[in-house]
């Protein structure tokens, strides 16, 4: 902060600061203001999660706190042939890869729509993003009692309209009515993410291809697709990441039951209810390790992104 | 004009029948919410039936029921419990992530991307990673029903974000105008009022407004670290997961009104909203 009194001799065309004090006192200066940040973030984030590492390895139910034993790697055992836990896993896997998939493709559609020009294009984007803009849990309970509801609610309404079927959602395919309402919510969040990237394609190359007589398909099959391959897989990513960790929905719609307690609902009941420190840390560690290959992935993809962005500008 | 329109009819020919199915995408995915306003207006007795009455008359019921005119507990405390922990953590997160993204972009410190990387899997990490060890915290140093924890914890949760986002508008800032007003005697705090604010300022308004959408919405940590005091709207709501006879006009209205503030946000936001959620990967 003290170097903005000696202004510099040369205008230096790089970004490293002008060095005068003492090249560590400047060092130093330079990183204090991202010290708060970054001690925040680690006496908060990354604490937490040793404790839970640690706790883990711990006998240790809450309500016989005397008993607590180091256990080794018991709980890990427990949580991995606990047949309610590994189906926690298995519908976990199966949650967010059918409501990634479901609304990453449905998002695509959207973007192409909305990449268009029609009339009244922005107010059909605001009508699209709306779904993402209501609080989870109200989205959840809209979900829940007015759309699913088998006596009342809309869906059984529109289908009694055409005589159709009037089937209780939520009892008959509750892993389905949880998906389609978080498809629902997501996928205006994929739809904005591909919409920027179609967005960003290179019109004089689209030109170019069109003049040399290209269809409309060859240019989404050779140009397009390749160009959005990166906010496809940022999209599933980012979406993995957020719906690996749901528990709004899985809460309310089912609370957990007929099948649909996902790993973090699990985690929750197992302390919250359950009161199993122990086993409720290990499984804690396990969808961490889960989200570490996503994320892992999801850095990768980030950060070609983010050079691709810093070596155009 | 005519002219131009002359020359792209053909295209806007093909285009319309896409026009329309686009229309018809929007107003699918809408059509929830507009059902949802319309029960919230409606009486109990017209919101449960089957077929549905599109067209009973309206009254505002629905609303005085949710804030606690028949009886039932009133939203007021869990709304401002959630205003509370929405703006503090914004304005937290906001001193937490200029200067750090400063030092990140403006003057940056060595290896800065790879400080950047850690911000970034810092929100990688699930939050059931966590959840036992703060809430253990909580109950021995009496923070637990303690809306200040949860200040803290979504500053956690968002600050993150506001870094990348932060690093990537004040990027934008150039060098050469810095470089300029620094030449012409100007110290940094007229640099940064006068000259990296005004370009940075549309970036750092949306950067709060997703911070606040996220602090808003969250239900976990307020659900396990809350109770009777400091219990925010989300909270609150799931209070609606059990049915309770005709209550859908009641539901409605309660979703709609604490959806309200990010619905608000969100089309505030809205340009800068996938950069936001894409952690400023997508511009």
């Amino acid at each position: 902060m003290t170097a903005t009194t000696t202004a510099p001799v040369a205008a230096p065309e790089t970004r490293p600061a002008p060095r005068r004090p003492s090249p560590r006192l400047r060092a130093w200066a330079t990183r204090a203001p991202l010290l708060p940040a970054l001690i925040f973030m680690i006496a908060v984030t990354q604490l937490p999660f040793v404790a839970t590492l640690v706790i883990s390895f711990f006998d240790w139910n809450a309500l016989y706190p005397d008993a607590r034993s180091f256990a080794g790697l018991g709980n890990y055992q427990e949580v991995l042939t606990d047949e309610a836990l590994r189906k926690s896993v298995w519908t976990t896997i199966l949650l967010t890869v059918a409501v990634v998939l479901a609304s990453l493709v449905l998002g695509l559609l959207l973007a192409l729509l909305l990449d268009r020009k029609f009339r009244g294009r922005g107010l059909v984007r605001t009508l699209l993003i709306a779904p993402f803009l209501v609080v989870p849990v109200a989205a959840a309970l809209l979900w829940k009692h007015v759309l699913y509801n088998p006596e009342y609610g809309l869906l059984n309404g529109l289908l009694h309209y055409v005589g159709g079927p009037q089937p209780d959602w939520i009892s008959d395919t509750p892993l389905l009515a949880v998906e389609a309402a978080l498809v629902w919510q997501w996928t205006p969040f994929m739809m904005l993410i591909l919409l920027a990237g179609l967005q960003s394609r290179d019109q004089q190359q689209m030109e170019a291809a069109r003049v040399d007589g290209a269809s409309n398909w060859q240019i989404f099959r050779y140009l397009t697709l390749p160009h959005l391959r990166r906010y496809l897989e940022l999209g599933a990513l980012l979406g993995s990441i957020y719906i690996v960790q749901n528990f709004d929905a899985v809460f309310t719609i089912t609370s957990g039951g007929l099948g649909t307690a996902n790993l973090p609902y699990t985690v929750y009941q197992t302390f919250y209810q359950a009161h199993e420190n122990g086993l409720a840390s290990a499984a804690g560690v396990l969808v961490v390790i889960g989200s570490l290959v996503i994320a892992t992935l999801a850095l990768r993809v980030v950060s070609s992104l983010f050079r691709e962005e810093a070596s155009r500008a | 004009m005519s002219n131009v329109a002359v020359r792209t009819s053909g295209r806007f020919r093909s285009g319309a029948g896409l026009g329309l199915v686009a229309w018809l995408a929007g107003i699918v995915f809408f059509l929830p919410i507009a059902w949802m306003t319309l029960t919230s207006f409606h009486s109990e007795a017209d919101a449960a039936t089957n077929p549905p009455s599109f067209a009973a008359a309206l009254t505002l019921d629905g609303y005085r029921e949710f804030f606690g005119a028949g009886g039932g507990a009133s939203p007021w405390p869990s709304l401002i419990n959630s205003l509370v922990a929405s703006v503090a953590s914004t304005l937290l997160v906001l001193v937490l992530s200029l200067p750090a993204a400063y030092a990140l972009s403006i003057r940056p410190v060595k290896k800065w991307t790879d400080v950047l990387f850690f911000f970034l899997s810092t929100k990688m990490l699930p939050v059931v990673a966590g959840l036992l060890p703060i809430y253990l915290f909580a109950k021995n140093t009496d923070m637990l029903d303690n809306i200040w924890l949860l200040v803290i914890l979504y500053t956690s949760m968002n600050l993150p974000i506001a870094v990348w986002m932060m690093q990537s508008f004040l990027a934008e800032v150039p060098v050469a105008i810095i470089e300029a007003a620094r030449v012409d005697g100007a110290k940094l705090p007229t640099i940064l009022t006068r000259v990296v604010a005004p370009i940075a300022l549309p970036g750092i308004a949306a950067t709060s407004l997703i911070c606040f959408i996220f602090s808003w919405n969250e239900l976990l940590f307020a659900r396990v670290l809350t109770g009777v005091v400091a219990e925010t709207a989300p909270v609150f709501l799931t209070g609606f997961i059990t049915s309770q006879g005709l209550f859908l006009a009641k539901v409605c209205a309660a979703s709609l009104v604490i959806s309200l503030p990010v619905l608000a946000a969100g089309f505030a936001a809205q340009d800068k909203l996938v950069q936001g959620l894409s952690l400023g990967a997508v511009k």
